[in-house]
């Protein structure tokens, strides 16, 4: 668009050219020596060998014979999937209300205050954050603490699929929220305000006409709360106890512990696969025409 | 009507209930930092300095703070270069395969850290690069590139693109017209990219501690640190490195705050 106006204007045109790879190059190699090149190395790294504590390059399926005819490799796999999962339907449903509040039933000064205030997380550590939540969910800890007051408890919090939740939801909840309200707050008011005079309820207002005009921007925070609490090592480990390891902790004791750097990216091409398939079945949902 | 108040209320609190639980971990360890006992219930124990000392005191701590600084500035310069490059020619140019252009360019923040971390280590031990402070500048500037390439994106989409025509009318050639014309444009763009990359990589942990060796940052040395046992000196660590995390956005913040008031005011 910008190029057809520039057209009249036109300089030497060899110049034009050295100038515009100018810009357009950095990235380009940046991506290729620093973003595709190690994960096509991984990708190759799943076929060599370890011998004597020593990597060498080879092409055998060895590695991947031995992660996926593992039982405890599906174990971990089921069990990241499902974590993952329950963490984007519960931040989805979580989100929505508030997002639903900030985009129709607040000022704009309030949203734009609440949005600021939902970047701030992404500021501090994420590690911090999950540190102070063991504290907070320990068996002596502060909400056990309060909860001592009303003779209630104690609960153990700490080493369970809720505290991994927890760390789950203190990672993706502010983004999901962001990115819903964002896209709430681009609906037509008009259309909600026909729905009403239309006497449509409240409720079926909302799931009806709101959630299919905002579809696409509910379907992309989910895939983001999908990718993050995937690829997540520290709730798991730090508030879930690890038991069973999920998949970024396979990783990271395979490579940390083991030098068994091939059987790591193993792990790492199968999460992406799937991640990626899960991201190309969201955006096909998202963008598919209603049949109407 | 009773019905829309009470509805309009319980949203209300719902919304208070989420900011609550985001903010309580923030707010949680930084009164933790400075409350005496090793694990901090309630009641609490009595107001310390002493993890900040013991912080301070700390010769590792000011390694990794001089290897983080190092780190952060040079992520910051390189991604925000590169990220102008890329947000100026998606600005300024239609050509083939844009689409893959632009999603080489964005996808970094799509694969999870512990992938990005095994594939650089692997990568990185590869090429010959490995355990350097260098290698966690390369890893970092991959993910911080996108977000300088969108905030300075933003900040172009508000130029109008004759304005580069008209100097080159005047005389100007493109070089001239980039540095007389685009880069003051985007200046404030350029300021808060480079404060936001900064503080991205100042707090990113995972990479930095597949690839850094022995080279730590500070999010890997709390790492080393909660993964050994409760120790709130993390929380004084962690209060730290917010603040600075902070300094830094409310700059970027005010930068772009500032140059849209400036323009607001009719000439």
């Amino acid at each position: 668009m910008a190029d057809k106006k520039h057209e009249s204007t036109k300089p030497v045109k060899r110049s034009i050219d050295i100038y515009a790879l100018t810009w357009r190059m950095p990235i380009i190699i940046w991506q290729f020596l620093f973003f595709v090149g190690p994960l096509i190395f991984m990708i190759a790294m799943s076929f060599f060998l370890v011998e004597n504590y020593r990597m060498v390059e080879a092409f055998e399926m060895k590695n991947w014979v031995k992660m996926l005819g593992r039982n405890y490799f599906w174990d971990s796999y089921f069990y990241t999937l499902g974590l993952a999962s329950a963490a984007t339907v519960l931040a989805t449903v979580l989100a929505f209300p508030a997002s639903y509040a900030l985009a129709f039933k607040m000022s704009e000064t309030a949203r734009r205050w609440a949005v600021f205030f939902l970047i701030i997380p992404f500021f501090t550590s994420y590690l911090v954050r999950t540190f102070s939540w063991y504290v907070i969910l320990a068996e002596s800890g502060v909400i056990n603490a309060i909860l001592s007051y009303v003779n209630l408890g104690p609960y153990t919090m700490l080493n369970t699929k809720f505290g991994t939740m927890v760390g789950y939801m203190t990672l993706t909840l502010p983004l999901v929220i962001i990115l819903q309200t964002l896209s709430l707050s681009q609906i037509d008011r008009n259309l909600i305000g026909a729905a009403h005079n239309l006497g449509c309820g409240r409720i079926r207002t909302v799931f009806t006409v709101i959630v299919p005009l905002a579809k696409v921007g509910l379907i992309i925070g989910a895939v983001f709360c999908f990718i993050l609490s995937f690829g997540d090592f520290v709730s798991p480990y730090y508030l879930g106890g690890s038991k069973p390891p999920t998949l970024p902790i396979m990783i990271i004791d395979t490579t940390k512990s083991g030098q068994q750097w091939p059987r790591a990216a193993v792990v790492a091409v199968m999460m992406m696969v799937t991640l990626f398939s899960v991201a190309f079945a969201a955006i096909a949902l998202a963008y598919r025409k209603r049949s109407q | 009507m009773m019905n829309e108040r009470a509805i309009r209320l319980f949203l209300r609190l719902y919304v208070g209930c989420i900011f609550v639980f985001v903010f309580a971990p923030i707010i949680a360890s930084m009164i933790f930092s400075f409350n005496s006992d090793r694990f901090p219930t309630i009641p609490l124990g009595s107001f310390t300095w002493h993890w900040y000392e013991t912080v301070y005191n700390d010769p590792d701590v000011w390694d990794a703070l001089r290897t983080s600084v190092i780190v952060g500035v040079s992520t910051a310069i390189l991604s925000t270069f590169i990220g102008f490059c890329t947000a100026y020619s998606d600005f300024r140019y239609n050509f083939r395969f844009k689409g893959a252009y632009l999603a080489l360019a964005l996808l970094p923040p799509t694969i999870p850290l512990v992938i990005m971390a095994l594939a650089m280590l692997a990568w990185f031990s590869r090429i010959g690069v490995s355990g350097q402070v260098w290698s966690i500048v390369m890893a970092h500037t991959v993910m911080c590139s996108p977000f300088a390439m969108a905030i300075i994106r933003l900040r172009l989409q508000q130029m109008d693109s004759n304005l580069e025509a008209a100097a080159w009318n005047l005389g100007a050639n493109q070089w001239r017209t980039m540095r007389e014309i685009v880069l003051p444009f985007a200046k404030p763009g350029i300021i808060s990219a480079l404060c936001l990359t900064a503080a991205v990589s100042f707090d990113e942990f995972a990479v930095a501690w597949f690839v850094s060796g022995l080279n730590k940052t500070i999010p890997v040395v709390v790492l080393e640190i909660v993964t050994g046992n409760i120790d709130p000196q993390v929380n004084a660590i962690g209060t730290f490195v917010f603040i600075t995390s902070m300094t830094l956005v409310i700059i970027a913040q005010i930068v772009i705050m500032t140059q849209e008031k400036k323009e607001k005011q009719p000439a």
